[in-house]
């Protein structure tokens, strides 16, 4: 059981600031680093792998300083965002050797090991070079995992992965969290963090914006209607089945499209393609008005 | 030292694109004296010119650059490095594992071929292959060691590392009489021409420096080189660019 702590964290760039005085504490269980492109993710994980420097206050492991200490390397298993790997030896050369700058006793049985974890046993003998996207996240997977981490810091693990893969590794993180690791992943997609990140920590422009359990925060930002811009065959009949239903607030029409705001983003998304085939209209564009992400932790952020 | 982290450099260094340019231009240099063998017939001050215009002022250093930042400025440049760093290793000896095989490599396709031009080119019973393979060893050394610290230092190693080869030991070496003195090329010359006696004001084996002032700025380049990259490798920023 190892526990990540930032105390008043900041890192600044000359004049930009990637990260604004985050304090927080990441303990066993899997947490999601949620936020939108640029809010400072990628220079967070950088600082609590030991890669950078925060230029004022502290990240510690279990006590002990992060920064220029290599030794913390027994504890953490780190998986980059950067794709590029030693492509000219195979996954499995790859793997032993990271075993064996572990010291490892056996590092043969932990390559294994890690790679039966990741699925990658099949293909462990092909150049890193021939490897897809997806495998190579798993190698990169099973290269942060050999030395039997308490902690794991991924960025962005989700970025580049087909749906099956992203089924696979969110199975793969649940278990490791379970085990009583501390997982902490990086994203800026909502829903992957919702799905398994049983904390999240909402970065927003290099702040702190929210931390805790990822249904209180969803609330919070209920508390915000989303807009929906739909085109259908008939909107005037579409809008009046959806007030009939409930499921949206408002409706509108009059700038020449239907505009919608629904208080409940899952009911609504449901109701809507049910909605249009009982009256009988087909729906040609559903685009959610101010659903990005940004305008939501800006939102946020504003509170 | 670090085996696994000298055969991962190793692989890295030879299994790129690039290393062909490590066979290739070698080969250049071969060619070379054989065409000055064939025009000369074995004349000593023709081999003299060869390896002091083409072999240590020009192949040497681009030599060095190339192995200098290929066992690890590629890998800070494309994010690998990581896999090595986030290791419980000291810094230190990943550097120096890297180092080790830069000079090994410097040592067999820069400093050996050198040798053998000079043999193909003209000799007089191996006495200048000796005194150019001790100079060119001695400029390897240093060359190779300032060229990996310039690859942890900054990002255009290759750049700078070009420009420094090319004008500052080449053109403005041979154009300004001061810039001759700071020179890994002169310092190594100078061993060289006390190695070869009174031969070397025939053949024209000359150094600007003194044997002593040569080696102690020899022996300060590359430790003081050395020392910046391990400092540096130390706190290495790593990130992407979020």
């Amino acid at each position: 059981m190892s526990t990540l702590v930032l105390d008043s964290v900041s890192r600044w760039y000359g004049n930009v600031v990637a990260a604004n005085d985050v304090t927080m504490t990441i303990g066993p269980g899997i947490t999601g680093l949620l936020g939108p492109n640029g809010a400072g993710k990628s220079t967070l994980i950088a600082m609590m792998g030991g890669f950078l420097a925060p230029s004022a206050g502290s990240v510690t492991l279990d006590g002990a300083p992060v920064w220029r200490h290599p030794e913390i390397y027994r504890a953490i298993g780190l998986v980059p965002e950067t794709e590029a790997m030693y492509d000219m030896v195979t996954g499995w050369q790859f793997v032993v050797a990271n075993a064996r700058l572990h010291r490892l006793p056996d590092p043969e049985g932990a390559a294994r090991a890690a790679l039966e974890t990741v699925e990658m046993m099949d293909a462990k003998d092909r150049d890193i070079a021939t490897y897809s996207k997806g495998m190579k996240q798993r190698v990169k997977m099973a290269t942060a995992l050999v030395h039997d981490p308490s902690v794991l810091l991924l960025d962005e693990p989700f970025n580049g992965m087909d749906p099956r893969q992203r089924l696979h590794l969110m199975d793969l993180l649940r278990r490791l969290g379970e085990e009583g690791r501390t997982v902490l992943f990086s994203s800026h997609i909502l829903e992957e963090v919702e799905e398994i990140a049983g904390t999240i920590e909402v970065l927003v422009a290099g702040r702190h914006a929210a931390s805790g359990d990822f249904r209180r925060i969803r609330r919070l930002m209920t508390e915000r209607p989303h807009q929906y811009t739909i085109s259908s065959s008939d909107d005037r009949r579409l809008a009046a089945a959806i007030i009939a239903d409930g499921s949206a607030d408002t409706v509108d029409l009059s700038a020449g499209n239907l505009a919608v705001q629904a208080p409940d983003f899952g009911r609504f998304v449901h109701a809507l393609p049910r909605l249009a085939r009982d009256s009988g209209v087909r729906l040609f564009e559903v685009s959610p008005a101010d659903e990005s992400l940004e305008s939501v932790f800006t939102y946020l952020v504003a509170r | 030292m670090n085996a696994v982290v000298m055969g991962l450099t190793l692989r890295g260094l030879l299994g790129r694109r690039r290393s062909l340019l490590l066979v290739i231009l070698p080969v250049l240099l071969l060619l070379l004296a054989a065409l000055i063998r064939w025009a000369s017939g074995g004349e000593v001050r023709s081999s003299v010119h060869l390896t002091n215009e083409f072999a240590l002022g020009t192949l040497l250093p681009l030599m060095c650059l190339l192995i200098g930042t290929g066992v690890i400025g590629s890998e800070i440049d494309d994010g690998s490095i990581v896999y090595l760093l986030a290791k419980p290793v000291p810094r230190r000896t990943i550097l120096w594992s890297k180092l080790v095989i830069a000079w090994a490599a410097a040592l067999v396709f820069a400093v050996l071929p050198i040798v053998a031009a000079i043999e193909i080119a003209g000799d007089d019973g191996g006495r200048l292959g000796a005194a150019y393979g001790v100079a060119a060893a001695l400029a390897a050394i240093a060359y190779t060691a300032i060229f990996v610290a310039l690859s942890v230092v900054t990002r255009n190693a290759v750049i700078i590392g070009l420009l420094y080869a090319l004008l500052w030991e080449t053109v403005l070496g041979g154009y300004v009489p001061g810039v001759r003195n700071v020179s890994v090329r002169q310092w190594a010359l100078a061993a060289a021409e006390r190695i070869l006696g009174d031969r070397a004001t025939v053949w024209g084996v000359t150094s600007e420096v003194s044997l002593t002032a040569a080696l102690a700025l020899l022996a300060f380049a590359t430790i003081g080189a050395v020392v910046l990259a391990v400092r540096r490798l130390q706190t290495l920023r790593l990130t992407s660019a979020d």
